[in-house]
């Protein structure tokens, strides 16, 4: 398939500073608690800056903030303190036009088939019938869908599914892609050529993807840059920087290399881990 | 057929032959109850004739437009209750015991406000229905998944369109039940209304036939009922199913 068909037009808005796509300062988010409990303290102040065309990855031990922090860059729920920027404007309280986001849960429509979930927003935005059919065929290809056009979601794998809700994302082309743990309901060998594909989308798209993760070797593997995120109230640590070219593929974790960074990031998040299920002493 | 279905017909036809069986031979009076096969015949005559063709055609009637005004009335109150969180928490205990009044006993009411004409059954009927539409609509609404409530916000669409095209869609199954009720709710209310205040209709026909110990007709027209609703119900059971199963419910 040719670049040109996902290649993403110029942005609307030039970045105020130069290679900065998306950034966030200061941000903290406490969820309210209910009549009278105490709100739970998600995010501590956290500042992150994504870089035009990067692959930034995050890490971060379970329950940390990891969903909480793609949520308030979205601009899918309101900071409590803190500034959020996407191309140089503001992000309050509404997704900006060019983001797109793949959500850890499980979002594909049941009462549409997998072409029609793929094709949802594309028939909003009013696009070609044309064009929707060459999008989606390139889409159903790449997710290797193209003989679940016309099933239900029902009738699909988590994983199908979550390949369904990423087509969905990808076909719009978005200029900053969010993915929140996507590849979490497949199996490990589905997952490195997921996420082999993913890498070959983002070369060619030249969009900014910021990819949660729980595993190490993925965040190894597919980043340009890696956040590891502390245990609850979670923030940024520490930024590991992998220094792949950008055409690589899974086969990067047979590079020297790759175990030291793995080793490098597990050395931060082991302890935070620890602290995150209580046994931060034990260390 | 499946087995389930073959047993299901045994169980209806066994107990439809019984039931011919002590009427003939004269175990049960025909003062009490006539053999199904004559119920079967009297009514096939009577339809034949075309002497309830009116009455039926209102009570269908009538049915019909309760049951769509608790379905499209139970669905907008209901949305509009799920929006405002407060009011909700006001009402709850209503709803709740909503079903616990014998509305029956307030047919006078119904009279003085709607007149002695359809108006007052179909208001039952509505009544009858519309509640369980309402709670339907509450609860499937709070089954709505978050985060197809964040897909909706990051396709950028207005809250009208997100209740239409995300909302609506994912509460289906949970709107069924309501539907299925206000179905049986709105036959129950117009026929039973029709029994105490109307001079017209299916319920005033059983009624009359009653009164006049005419027990032919008064069955035949109980076992048109009876097959009406199982048809009705079996034809919404039918898509139901085919709807849940494409659903994965
Ligand atoms: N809507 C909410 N209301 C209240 N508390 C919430 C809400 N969403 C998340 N939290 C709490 O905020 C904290 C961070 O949640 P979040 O989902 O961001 O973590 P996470 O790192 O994505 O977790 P996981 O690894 O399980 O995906 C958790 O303690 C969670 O219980
Ligand atoms: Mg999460």
């Amino acid at each position: 398939m040719s670049a040109a068909l996902l290649a993403i037009d110029m942005p609307a808005h030039a970045d105020t500073v130069p290679g900065v796509h998306a950034e966030m300062r200061g941000v903290t988010r406490v969820y309210a608690g209910l009549g009278g409990q105490s709100g739970v303290h998600a995010l501590a102040s956290t500042d992150l800056t994504l870089r035009r065309g990067e692959f930034y990855s995050v890490i971060g031990p379970s329950g940390c903030g990891k969903s909480t922090l793609l949520d308030v860059l979205a601009g899918l729920s309101r900071p409590t303190g803190g500034t959020i920027s996407f191309e140089g404007r503001p992000v309050d309280g509404q997704v900006p036009d060019g983001v797109g986001v793949v959500f850890q849960e499980d979002a594909s429509f049941s009462w549409l088939t997998v072409a029609d979930n793929i094709t949802f927003g594309l028939r909003r935005a009013g696009a070609e019938p044309a064009e929707v059919a060459r999008r989606l065929d390139y889409a159903l290809r790449l997710m290797g869908l193209a003989d679940f056009a016309k099933s239900y979601p029902a009738q699909l794998s988590g994983g199908m599914r979550q390949r369904v809700c990423i087509a969905r994302t990808l076909v719009l082309q978005p200029r900053l892609i969010l993915l929140d743990e996507p590849f979490g309901a497949l199996d490990a060998q589905t997952r490195l050529i997921m996420g082999d594909e993913l890498l070959k989308v983002w070369r060619e798209t030249g969009a900014t993807v910021m990819l949660i993760t729980h595993a190490l070797d993925e965040a190894a593997m597919l980043s340009d840059r890696i956040g590891i995120m502390s245990a609850r109230p979670g923030r940024i640590i520490k930024e590991v920087t992998t220094g792949w070219p950008s055409a690589r593929d899974s086969r990067v974790a047979t590079d020297p290399g790759f175990g030291r960074i793995t080793a490098d990031l597990w050395s931060v998040l082991r302890e935070e881990s620890l602290k995150a299920i209580g046994q931060g002493n034990l260390r | 057929m499946t087995r389930v279905g073959f047993l299901r017909l045994l169980v209806v036809g066994g107990f439809v032959l019984v039931l011919e069986a002590m009427c003939r031979t004269g175990l049960i009076s025909p003062r009490i109850l006539i053999a199904p096969s004559e119920m079967a015949l009297r009514l096939a005559q009577l339809l034949a004739a075309g002497k309830f063709n009116a009455d039926i055609a209102e009570t269908l009637g009538n049915v019909a437009i309760a049951f769509v005004l608790s379905v499209g009335g139970g669905f907008a109150i209901g949305a509009a209750i799920h929006a405002l969180p407060r009011l909700r928490r006001a009402i709850d205990p209503f709803l709740a015991s909503y079903y616990a009044l014998p509305f029956f006993a307030f047919y006078p009411l119904f009279i003085v406000l709607f007149g002695l004409g359809r108006g007052a059954i179909i208001a039952i009927g509505f009544l009858f229905g519309v509640v369980a539409m309402i709670i339907a609509t509450l609860n499937g609404f709070d089954r709505i998944p978050r985060v197809l409530v964040k897909t909706a916000h990051v396709y950028r669409m207005g809250p009208v369109s997100a209740a239409l095209r995300i909302k609506l869609p994912s509460a289906t199954p949970y709107l069924f039940t309501g539907v299925k009720l206000a179905i049986a709710y709105s036959f129950i209310g117009v026929i039973a209304a029709e029994f105490i205040m109307a001079s017209s209709g299916l319920g005033y026909s059983i009624a009359y036939a009653f009164n006049n110990f005419d027990n032919r007709t008064m069955y035949a027209l109980m076992l048109f009922v009876i097959v009406l609703v199982t048809i009705v119900n079996a034809l919404f059971h039918g898509y139901e199913q085919r709807l849940l199963r494409r659903l994965g419910c």
